[in-house]
């Protein structure tokens, strides 16, 4: 473990204000009744314990950004000559995010794998994600949805974050994770945390045990393609399905996104917006054909893809957090879980006549 | 500098070309001179066209890497972005993002008889890599071509029939639906006349593409004649965004059509799951 600092809770609000003369710096609070992360205001409440409604997805993958700004110009001596110039508008400024939790930004670890390799390069995304720094809380509450133990995870995880605060008795244990992290912890208003640090490795053996026992999904991926064709298996986990889309919005990992244009006058902008593969325009064809026609296909290619595809091309990494919002949230109560268990559990012979 | 994937070349239409009453070929060139000199392409890889304000599409580059001149697509009508692209004239600024996705197996095919099946707008695709192996001739066997389209009126590069059919060394078989008055070629649904061609699967590959149903029937004359799926060469189409196997739609199972595709094997396409 890294060199360990403590900060008293009513220290906080006092840090992030420091933190926030240089960076960005959202935090969990209220909005209504959703719990976001949001700019940080010291009139604000700052909530620490619960998970937000929705992960911090879009500090570093907006829900709408622009990709291209473009201009049309006419030719005076030919009107019906148009000229085009478009440019690419990158993003800038640094960010800091205060009290994710592990399965959130695990999140963007999947996203990496997809975003930055050695062939392609998202420059928007690199452009957040290199300028983006996390301050994540370990988990002090497990609730019956969170399952981060099955993908290989657990409540004190640090991957993917920058600064790890663990809750113990008066504040937080703040661990330096990486370099550009322990940057943030120059404030006056730490101090040296070596005595809590027992507390605190207590405290992750403590809330691991809560989550009890994980399922084994290493059997998923292949377990899932074996069920691909069984229509009647896919229509039954998804009749209550309303193709909403919200388990996509809430999901750390879901990355999909549209590309769509906008004008008005002689402007434009190429956007790129979260989109949603439980939507049946998502793979529609101009033709009309559609390779998933119904959310039975629809809801197939989500968990396929997140517990067969991705661990297929990623080395066996599944693209789930287990963060248990899709669960929490799903208006029908579909269970991600479920739907998997009972694939790798499904025997063709139990088919019904 | 990383490139920017999503920021496309600025480039101008030179050429129009009408048809069908459905399908416009456009000829375009990069502003860029630079851009345009260096661009390079596989026969079978594909381009994401703007128009900007509308919106990008997906369509083969169907002019050959022999023929630098101008790159080609052709566009049928279909949706928004279609029907945008067939509003532009010569000197219209579009803008494209190329090439993308794999490309035919043109290195394995030296020294194979290579038999073309294509259907309707389904021939833009064989076209590159047709007049690619025209220019590289000797690198390839006997050339076989079967075009198919509903009617004369429905055949897209009417205007280079003439010379298909006057080479010797390219022996090209027309055929349209039903009869049509002045028609001098073949009457029958492709996979018909494939059958009465019989090509022979002896040292061959067959490249084909064209709508669903008439891939369905062509691949089961292929097998009929004794092509293996090996043998067989299509490429598929899915909606497409990014073009670069990311933006997460055009993937069937672990294949994203961008990106490993469009191009694939009848072999590789059976071990991939069942959504086309």
């Amino acid at each position: 473990m890294a060199k360990v600092q403590f900060i008293k809770a009513a220290d906080v609000k006092p840090w992030l204000a420091e933190l926030a003369k240089e960076h960005r710096v959202f935090a969990p609070s209220y909005d209504g009744e959703a719990l976001l992360f949001r700019p940080f205001d010291p009139a604000r409440e700052i909530v620490l314990d619960r998970a937000a409604t929705m992960p911090p997805k879009k500090t570093v993958f907006p829900q709408s950004e622009q990709l291209v700004d473009f201009t049309y110009s006419k030719d005076p001596e030919d009107l019906s000559r148009i000229k085009i110039d478009a440019r690419e508008t990158l993003p800038s400024g640094s960010t800091v995010v205060f009290g994710s939790r592990p399965c959130d930004v695990r999140g963007f670890t999947m996203f990496d794998r997809v975003y930055l390799t050695e062939k392609t390069t998202d420059i928007y995304y690199k452009a957040r994600r290199d300028n983006t720094l996390f301050i994540t809380l370990a988990c002090a509450s497990i609730e019956n949805t969170c399952f981060c133990n099955w993908v290989d995870s657990d409540p004190c995880d640090s991957t993917g974050s920058d600064v790890l605060a663990i809750p113990v008795s008066g504040g937080y244990l703040l661990e330096t994770v990486t370099d550009r992290g322990g940057k943030l912890l120059s404030s006056k208003l730490l101090v040296d945390g070596e005595s809590k640090k027992e507390e605190a490795e207590k405290f992750c053996e403590e809330v691991a045990g809560a989550l009890g026992a994980a399922r084994d999904l290493s059997q998923a991926p292949e377990k899932l393609l074996a069920v691909f064709d069984n229509m009647e298996f896919w229509d039954e986990v998804s009749a209550k399905c309303l193709s909403c889309g919200a388990c996509t919005y809430l999901c750390p990992s879901c990355y999909c996104f549209n590309i769509t244009d906008e004008t008005i006058g002689m402007k434009g902008k190429r956007l790129r917006s979260w989109d949603n593969c439980m939507s049946a325009q998502f793979t529609m064809e101009a033709s009309g054909h559609n390779p998933r026609p119904t959310k039975a296909h629809r809801l197939k290619n989500r968990v396929g893809h997140k517990f067969s595809y991705y661990p297929a091309i990623h080395g066996g990494v599944t693209s789930c957090c287990g963060c248990g919002r899709c669960i929490k949230s799903c208006p029908a109560g579909i269970d991600i879980r479920e739907i998997v268990l009972k694939a790798i559990d499904f025997k063709p012979a139990a088919v019904e006549e | 500098m990383t490139k920017n994937i999503y920021l496309p070349e600025m480039a101008t239409i030179q050429e129009v070309i009408r048809e069908t009453h459905n399908i416009m070929t456009f000829r375009v060139t990069l502003n860029n001179p630079e851009a345009m000199k260096n661009f390079s392409f596989k026969p079978g890889q594909v381009g994401q066209v703007s128009s900007f304000g509308t919106g990008e599409a997906t369509f083969v580059i169907n002019s050959p890497p022999t023929r630098m001149d101008y790159l080609q697509f052709s566009v049928m009508r279909a949706g928004e972005v279609t029907g945008k692209l067939h509003t532009l004239k010569a000197g219209d600024q579009i803008g494209v993002r190329a090439p993308l996705g794999n490309s035919f197996p043109y290195e394995d095919m030296k020294g194979k008889d290579i038999v073309f099946i294509g259907g309707g707008i389904g021939m833009a695709p064989l076209r590159t890599l047709l007049l690619f192996m025209l220019d590289n001739r000797a690198d390839y066997g006997k050339i076989t071509l079967l075009y198919g389209a509903r009617s004369p009126v429905d055949m897209a590069y009417s205007y280079e029939l003439p010379d298909w059919l006057g080479r010797d060394d390219l022996d090209t078989h027309l055929t349209i639906d039903a009869p049509y008055e002045g028609w001098q070629h073949r009457v029958g649904l492709i996979p018909n006349v494939l059958l009465d061609i019989a090509p022979s699967p002896e040292n061959s590959v067959a490249v084909t593409c064209g709508p669903p149903i008439m891939i369905k029937f062509t691949l089961q004359a292929l097998e009929k004649l004794g092509f293996k799926d090996e043998q067989i060469i299509t490429t598929l189409e899915k909606r497409m965004k990014c073009g670069v196997g990311i933006c997460g739609r055009c993937n069937i199972g672990t294949s994203y059509v961008c990106m490993d595709g469009p191009v694939f094997t009848r072999a590789q396409l059976r071990q991939l799951p069942n959504e086309l």
